[in-house]
């Protein structure tokens, strides 16, 4: 089938729903207006009020509610409009979610999803548009998906409904339009496993989300001029598939690092510093590391399209290696 | 709603021992906190142990509640198992977090016991769910969230109150105001004296109890049980109480005046229940001291389980953060 990344994110909750009685989406307005970006449509008239369930604006009850009804034998996919507003639902998150099961030595299971759409490039300005899934990688407990496909947002979102800790699940709002080929009998795609979307010898760019499809452009220019470049994705930020990056390092000894967040304190740093730490002997040059500039994003498209990075600045930044 | 005491000598006895072995728990843990065998933070639950009580004699063992910092007398209530609270408040791997919450992270999945909480006003949202949950799957389940005076200036108050009213969830909001948030007392941190007035704006109904009478807690949470079970929604009930001991161990409590501690102690759940008891022939002091000894024994019990029992491993560190992850987190 050929769907959008939108309809691989519905088709993902409608098959672990036909398959899993126990799995319900929560969030506002995801029943009959079909979530603010049209995510969920279709699936209320499909299972109903009690499976599609609007709720108050009330982040953190939402995100409580999916807490305790998890821990209580339900498999909850909470949506929260913009990831931007997880801020009123952090205690949940970080303190809740993240930290029972420990705490209360493994009596407690949470399979939850949280999904988030983040993101800038729809002038959405500053409280609508971040991209802040370092707080999350940040915290144990969490696993941190964030797919840059239609395939992997099917096979990563089916996996994350059925696993048995908190999912934050990322999508990039820019991303919910474009398409791609899904096998109809696409399986479950494992967490930890990085794709590699263009084979390369010359550098390794490795990227998330909607910057997977800036560095394949970019990487697509530069073969024009004579750089091979990996275009890596590690798909799944926590867990981290280090091996799948490493082994690329030590194939090119060169390595870019690009997300859409701020630059400071981002997960890149994180990536970078892994690298750093880890495979030093196999780098040939400093890891550049490439995020949005540090400002809040800004409204005007002229200036929103200054602080977010693109395929350009990725070619600068490869070239600056060469 | 008028409260009409209905004393059978059975109920009296479960009630009475249930407040004695909270009362003699956290007497217990003050000296061991005192003492330096129990780490951390220890918030006393002394002069309101009615309320768990009352409420939770009302309650299934598949029933659910959400509870706080000053959990200890809620877990208790509903059945949660001494040895390995006392373990748990030890830091001890047989303890109910192996070691890893203390005491105010205890809670038993298999009981309905969702857990006490370090963040003030966290189980309101948390109780939400349970209460879903149970209403998704049309059981007859309901959801006790205890809270204190002081978290009912959090949102999550609002947040919870409005979803379990709009969706009429099986939820029982017990509110055990004892005067104080920390430091700060009920007059100064709202406006209103009775949190029950709260419930107006919700659509639910609200009254305030005296809730050092163990009688006329369980007589209201029946009521609220009742119709929750029945599925016509959220109850909120506020049993007025006072925390006899500081905010936690250590705090000495200086703010809270000489007299009105005075006016408090009189009004202590448990000799007015030993007074009842003996009063109404319900038992005579032979039978009173062997109830007080038989609980004595099983606090001694709890502690010496406690003490006899191993630290946790050091390899139990990465254990539970995931259900499917463990070595990695090993590497510094």
């Amino acid at each position: 089938m050929n769907i959008t990344f939108l309809d691989a994110i519905k088709e993902a909750m409608r098959r672990e729903m036909e398959k899993d009685e126990s799995v319900y989406i929560l969030g506002e307005d995801v029943g009959a207006f079909g979530g603010c970006f049209g995510v969920t449509a279709g699936l209320f008239t499909e299972f109903g009020d009690k499976r599609v369930k609007d709720t108050p604006i009330s982040e953190g009850g939402i995100v409580g509610c999916a807490l305790g009804s998890a821990a209580t034998g339900l498999r909850p996919v909470a949506e929260l409009m913009f990831s931007d507003f997880c801020t009123v639902a952090m205690d949940m998150i970080v303190n809740q979610a993240a930290k029972m099961r420990y705490m209360v030595g493994g009596k407690i299971t949470l399979p939850m999803v949280v999904r988030m759409p983040l993101g800038a490039g729809v002038s959405a300005s500053a409280q609508h548009s971040q991209s802040l899934e370092a707080w999350f990688t940040h915290i144990p407990g969490l696993k941190v998906v964030y797919p840059s496909t239609p395939e992997d947002a099917l096979g990563l979102l089916m996996t994350s409904i059925e696993d048995d800790n908190p999912v934050i699940f990322m999508e990039h709002k820019l991303l919910y339009g474009i398409k791609g080929e899904i096998p109809d009998d696409i399986k479950p795609i494992p967490l930890g496993v990085a794709r590699v979307h263009r084979k390369g010898a010359d550098i390794t760019v490795i990227a998330t989300g909607k910057m997977v499809h800036e560095a394949i452009a970019a990487a697509k220019q530069l073969s024009k001029e004579g750089i091979s470049v990996e275009v890596l994705d590690p798909r799944t930020l926590y867990p981290l598939d280090k091996k799948a990056i490493f082994e690329s390092v030590e194939k090119t000894h060169k390595v870019l690092v690009i997300t859409e967040e701020n630059k400071r304190g981002g997960y890149g740093g994180e990536i970078s510093a892994m690298i750093s730490e880890e495979c030093f002997d196999s780098l040939d040059a400093p890891v550049v590391r490439i995020g949005a500039l540090n400002t809040p994003i800004p409204f005007a498209k002229c200036l929103e399209e200054l602080v977010i990075p693109n395929a350009k600045d990725i070619v600068n930044g490869i070239k600056s290696l060469f | 709603m008028e409260i009409v005491l209905s004393i059978s000598k059975v109920n009296a006895i479960d009630f009475y021992k249930t407040m004695l072995k909270i009362r003699k728990f956290e007497t217990t843990a003050k000296d061991y906190f005192a003492e330096g065998k129990i780490p951390g933070f220890v918030h006393l639950y002394i002069g309101e142990e009615a309320i768990a009580t009352g409420v939770c004699a009302n309650l299934s063992e598949d029933d659910y509640i959400t509870s706080t910092h000053r959990g200890h007398g809620h877990i208790i209530a509903k059945g949660g198992d001494l040895n390995l609270m006392m373990a748990e408040l030890f830091g001890k791997a047989t303890g109910l977090g192996k070691g890893k919450g203390g005491s105010m992270h205890i809670a038993d999945g298999t009981k309905g016991i969702l857990g006490a909480n370090g963040i003030v006003g966290a189980g309101h949202d948390i109780s939400l769910g349970a209460a879903y949950s149970a209403q998704y799957r049309g059981t007859q389940q309901v959801c006790v969230c205890f809270f204190g005076d002081a978290s009912t200036n959090q949102g999550t108050f609002h947040e919870s109150l409005n979803m379990a009213s709009v969706w009429k969830l099986p939820i029982v909001y017990i509110c055990e105001n004892n005067l104080y948030g920390i430091s700060t007392s009920q007059a100064k941190h709202q406006a209103i004296k009775d949190i029950s007035s709260r419930a107006v704006s919700y659509d639910m109904p609200g009254i305030t109890i005296d809730g050092n009478d163990v009688f006329a807690v369980s007589e209201a949470a029946e009521e609220a049980i009742k119709r929750a079970r029945a599925g016509h929604g959220p109850t909120l009930i506020e049993c007025k109480t006072y925390r006899q001991r500081g905010h936690f161990e250590g705090d000495p409590g200086t703010y809270k005046p000489v007299a009105e501690q005075e006016a408090w102690l009189k009004k202590d759940p448990i000799p007015r229940m030993e007074k009842l008891m003996l009063d109404n022939k319900i038992v005579n002091e032979v039978e009173l001291k062997s109830i007080q000894s038989d609980i004595d024994e099983q606090i001694k019990a709890a502690v010496k389980f406690a003490n006899d029992s191993p630290e946790p491993p050091l390899e139990s560190l990465v254990e539970d953060v995931y259900t499917d992850i463990t070595e990695e987190m090993r590497v510094r």
